[in-house]
C-alpha cells in the first residue's frame, strides 16, 4: 500500500503537484477564454487590433485642462485626456481626503462631547451611503445653483453658476520665472537648514527656529524679489459673453461633484484609520511623555504620531487605491475620465470594446501600482528600525 | 493539440448562442427585443406599463410573424451605448432603437440594418427665451450631447465646419438631456429631430422651447440584426416591409379581413392567400396578415405613436410613401 502512494506521501511531492495542477488549470482556464473570444469574434465578423487609436476621434472632450483636445485628435489622444483627468481628480481628492481624514480622525478623540458626536454622525453617514449616490448628490445640488445668467458673484472676481465656479486666471509675464526660481532655491535651503538643525541638535541639544526661518524663506524672499521686478504677475478676468462666461478659469461642476463626493466618502474611513492609529499607541507613551515635560502639542508630534503612522500607513494606501479606482463612477455625472472618454465614447463610436476595455483595466492597474509603490518605499520609512 | 482546439471549438460554439436566431427564438418561445430606455413615441411604457411607440411595434411586428402573438416579446432597454454590445453578445435578438445606419456600423461592427422605420435628421432644441432662430447663431453655447451617438460626431463636424465654438455636456440618457437642459446646465440640447419633439412633448410647458430650423444631418433610422445570419435577418426586413406595403396596397388592420377576398393579386399574395412566401421564410403563411390585424400597416403605427395627433406632432414628411412625396419605399412582394 504504502510504496504505491509513495509519492504521494512525500509532502515536498505533494505540494509541487497541486501547484503545477492549479497552474495548469488556470492555463487552460484562460486559454479557453482566449480561445472562445477569438473564435466568436472571427465569426461575427467583429474587426479587432489596435489601428483604431491613430484614427481622428470624431468627438470633442471639453473637459481637459492639461491637453487641448479638438474633434480631429486621435483616440490615442482621448486616452491621454482621460488618463490625465482621472489623475486629477484621483490626486486632489487623496490630498483634500487625507488632510480631511486626519483632522477629523483627530477630532473624534477629543473630549469635547459635541464635536466628537458631529463627526461620528458624518462618519457613519458617509460610509454608508453608496458612493454613486453621494456623487449624484453633490451634482444634483451643483446644477441647481443660479443659471449662468444671473450668477453669483463674490468679492466681484469670483463668478458662481449651474456651470461652474469662474475666477481670475492668474498671466505670468516675463521676469516672473526669476520669482518661480526663488521659492525653488528657498525650499532647497529651508530642507537644508532643517538637516543642519536637526544634527546640530543631536550633537549639542541646541535649537535653531527652523520653521520660522523657512517661512522667511519661502514666503518673504520671493515677495520682496516680486516687487522688485515690478510685479510680473497679471490676472484675466471671466467676462460674460454670449452663452457663457469667456476667459478666467474654471472649475466644472461634475469636477466639484466627484471631488467632493471621493473626499468626502474616503475621509470617513481615513478618520477610522486614524482613529484607530492613535488610540494604538498606549497611554503610557504619552504619560511618560508628558512627565519629562514635553509640551502637548510636540507629544501629538513626536511621540504619537510617528508611532501611529506604523498603524496608520498600510490601510491608508489601501483607501488611496479605493478612491482612484472609484473615480471611475464619474460616468455618473458626465466628468470625462478615463472609463468615461476613452472607456466609454471611444469604445462605443469604434466598437472595438475588448482592446479599449485592456487598455483601461491595464492602466488602472498601473496606476494603482504605482500608488503601492511609493506608499510601501514610504511605509518602509516610517516603520521602527531596530538598532 | 488539435484535437483540444476542436474540442474548444465546438465548446465555444454551443456557448455562441446564434446557430440560428429564427430558430432560438422559435425554442424559446419569445423574441428579445433591444430597444431605448425610453423615448416617448418610439419605444416607452405607457400610462398601463406596455411599451409602446414606433419601435416598441417594429419589435411587435417581429414577435407577430414568428409567433402569430403581438405579446411574445420581451423588451430590453439599451442606452446608446449598451446597445451594441448587447446585440453582438446575443443577448437580444434585434435592436428596434432609433439607431442610425452607417457604413462603420453595418461593416465594421459586424451588424446588418433591414431596412428604416423612420427618415429623421439632427436638430437642435433651445429655450425661446435664449431668442435664438439659427443654428449657427450658437458659438460659445453648451451643448447636451448623447455620448457614443453619431450625432456627437455630427455635432463636432457641425460647429468645425462653421468655424463656431462650443462646450459638449456629455450625456448618457434622454431624460438626463432633458434634466441638464430644463435646470440650464446646458443651453442647447441636440439630438434627432424626433427625439427632440419627444423631449418638448414631455416639458412642463412646451411653448418655452423651440426646435431649431437646422436640420444637419441624415439619420434614417431602423432595426437591425447580427451581420451572417441572413435568415434572420430576411424576418426582420419583411415585417417592416409587410408593414409599408400593405400602406401602399391601402389595408389596414381595420379591413385586412374584408381583403383576404380581394382581387388584386400582390394584395393575395401579402396575407398569404396565394404563394408560399411565409414558407420561404420559414413562418406560416399568415404572418403579413397577422402583422396587420394585430400591429396594423406603417401609416397606423405612425399615427398612432408618432403623427401630428400625438403630442410629439411630427409630419409624416420624409417619412410619407413615394407615392406621397416621402422616400418610404418597400420592394414588391412577389
Amino acid at each position: 500500500m504504502r510504496s504505491n502512494l509513495g509519492f504521494f506521501s512525500d509532502e515536498k511531492f505533494r505540494s509541487i503537484f497541486f501547484q503545477t495542477l492549479v497552474v495548469g488549470l488556470f492555463a487552460l482556464g484562460l486559454f479557453f477564454v482566449i480561445s472562445t473570444t477569438s473564435y466568436n469574434l472571427e465569426k461575427r465578423n467583429i474587426a479587432t487590433g489596435w489601428s483604431f487609436l491613430q484614427n481622428p476621434a470624431g468627438f470633442d472632450i471639453s473637459f481637459s485642462p492639461f491637453l487641448e483636445f479638438k474633434s480631429t485628435d486621435t483616440h490615442l489622444k482621448v486616452y491621454f485626456v482621460g488618463v490625465l483627468n482621472t489623475l486629477l481628480v484621483s490626486i486632489t481628492g487623496c490630498i483634500a481626503a487625507t488632510i480631511l481624514g486626519f483632522i477629523l480622525g483627530i477630532v473624534r478623540l477629543s473630549s469635547n462631547w459635541l464635536l466628537s458626536r458631529l463627526v461620528y454622525i458624518y462618519v457613519e453617514f458617509s460610509r454608508n451611503v453608496p458612493l454613486l449616490l453621494q456623487i449624484i448628490l453633490w451634482y444634483s445640488i451643483l446644477i441647481q445653483l443660479p443659471r449662468v445668467k444671473q450668477s453669483l458673484q463674490v468679492l466681484d472676481v469670483f463668478y458662481i453658476s449651474n456651470r461652474g465656479l469662474y475666477s481670475p486666471r492668474p498671466i505670468f509675464e516675463s521676469g516672473f520665472s526669476y520669482v518661480l526660481i526663488a521659492i525653488v532655491l528657498a525650499l532647497i535651503s529651508s530642507f537644508l537648514i532643517n538637516r543642519w538643525a536637526k544634527k546640530r541638535q543631536d550633537k549639542t541639544g541646541q535649537q535653531f527656529p527652523v520653521f520660522s526661518s523657512s517661512i522667511g524663506l519661502i514666503f518673504i524672499v520671493p515677495l520682496i524679489l516680486f516687487f522688485i521686478l515690478g510685479s510680473p504677475l497679471s490676472f484675466e478676468h471671466p467676462e460674460l459673453k454670449g452663452f457663457n462666461f469667456k476667459g478666467g478659469l474654471v472649475i466644472r461642476p461634475e469636477f466639484i461633484a466627484m471631488f467632493l463626493a471621493l473626499s468626502i466618502y474616503t475621509a470617513a474611513f481615513i478618520s477610522e484609520i486614524v482613529r484607530a492609529g492613535i488610540m494604538s499607541v498606549s497611554k503610557g507613551q504619552r504619560e511618560a511623555s508628558a512627565a519629562i515635560g514635553l509640551k502637548q502639542t510636540w507629544i501629538m508630534r513626536l511621540i504619537i504620531i510617528p508611532q501611529a503612522l506604523r498603524v496608520i500607513v498600510p490601510p491608508l494606501t489601501s483607501q488611496y487605491l479605493n478612491l482612484t479606482k472609484n473615480s471611475s463612477l464619474g460616468i455618473a455625472v458626465g466628468y470625462a475620465d478615463l472609463v468615461h472618454g476613452f472607456g466609454g465614447i471611444s469604445l462605443n463610436q469604434t466598437g472595438q470594446a475588448i482592446e479599449c476595455m485592456a487598455i483601461v483595466m491595464a492602466t488602472y492597474l498601473s496606476i494603482s501600482l504605482t500608488i503601492s509603490f511609493f506608499m510601501n518605499i514610504y511605509n518602509r520609512s516610517i516603520q521602527f528600525k531596530e538598532k | 493539440m488539435k484535437k483540444l482546439l476542436s474540442i474548444f471549438a465546438v465548446v465555444a460554439f454551443a456557448f455562441s448562442a446564434h446557430a440560428g436566431t429564427l430558430d432560438d427564438v422559435k425554442n424559446r418561445g419569445f423574441l428579445k427585443c433591444g430597444v431605448t430606455t425610453g423615448l416617448a413615441g418610439f419605444a416607452a411604457p405607457d400610462d398601463s406599463g406596455e411599451w409602446a411607440g414606433l419601435d416598441a411595434d417594429m419589435c411587435r411586428a417581429v414577435a407577430v410573424a414568428v409567433f402569430g402573438d403581438r405579446s411574445k416579446v420581451e423588451f430590453i432597454t439599451t442606452t446608446g451605448k449598451s446597445r451594441f454590445p448587447t446585440l453582438a453578445s446575443g443577448e437580444v435578438d434585434m435592436l428596434a432603437r432609433n439607431t442610425t445606419w452607417t457604413i462603420s456600423r453595418d461593416v465594421n461592427l459586424g451588424f446588418e440594418f433591414v431596412g428604416v422605420n423612420f427618415y429623421d435628421g439632427q436638430g437642435f432644441m433651445v429655450p425661446s427665451a435664449l431668442g435664438v432662430s439659427s443654428a449657427t447663431e450658437l458659438d460659445g453655447a453648451t451643448v447636451c450631447i448623447q455620448t457614443g451617438t453619431t450625432t456627437e460626431l455630427n455635432l463636432a463636424d457641425f460647429f468645425r465646419l462653421n468655424g463656431i465654438s462650443y462646450e459638449a455636456l456629455p450625456i448618457e440618457t434622454n431624460d438626463e438631456g432633458k434634466e441638464n437642459l430644463f435646470a440650464g446646465r446646458c443651453d442647447v440640447y441636440t439630438t434627432d429631430a424626433s427625439g427632440l419633439s419627444s423631449t418638448r412633448a414631455a416639458a412642463s410647458n412646451p411653448d418655452k422651447w423651440v426646435v431649431l430650423p437646422e436640420i444637419i444631418s441624415k439619420e434614417p433610422l431602423g432595426p437591425l440584426v447580427r451581420h451572417g445570419d441572413h435568415q434572420w435577418g430576411d424576418v426582420v426586413r419583411w415585417s417592416l416591409n409587410a408593414m409599408i406595403i400593405a400602406e401602399e396596397l391601402g389595408i389596414t388592420s381595420e379591413n385586412v379581413d374584408a381583403q383576404m377576398s380581394s382581387n388584386v393579386p400582390e394584395v393575395l399574395r401579402l396575407l398569404g392567400v396565394e404563394g408560399n412566401y411565409g414558407e420561404m421564410l420559414e413562418l406560416s403563411n399568415d404572418w403579413a396578415y397577422q402583422i396587420i390585424k394585430q400591429i396594423g400597416n406603417y401609416s397606423e403605427s405612425y399615427e398612432a405613436n408618432v403623427g401630428p395627433d400625438t403630442p410629439l406632432e411630427i409630419a409624416r414628411g420624409l417619412n410619407a410613401l413615394w407615392t406621397q412625396g416621402g422616400i418610404l419605399y418597400a420592394p414588391p412582394f412577389r
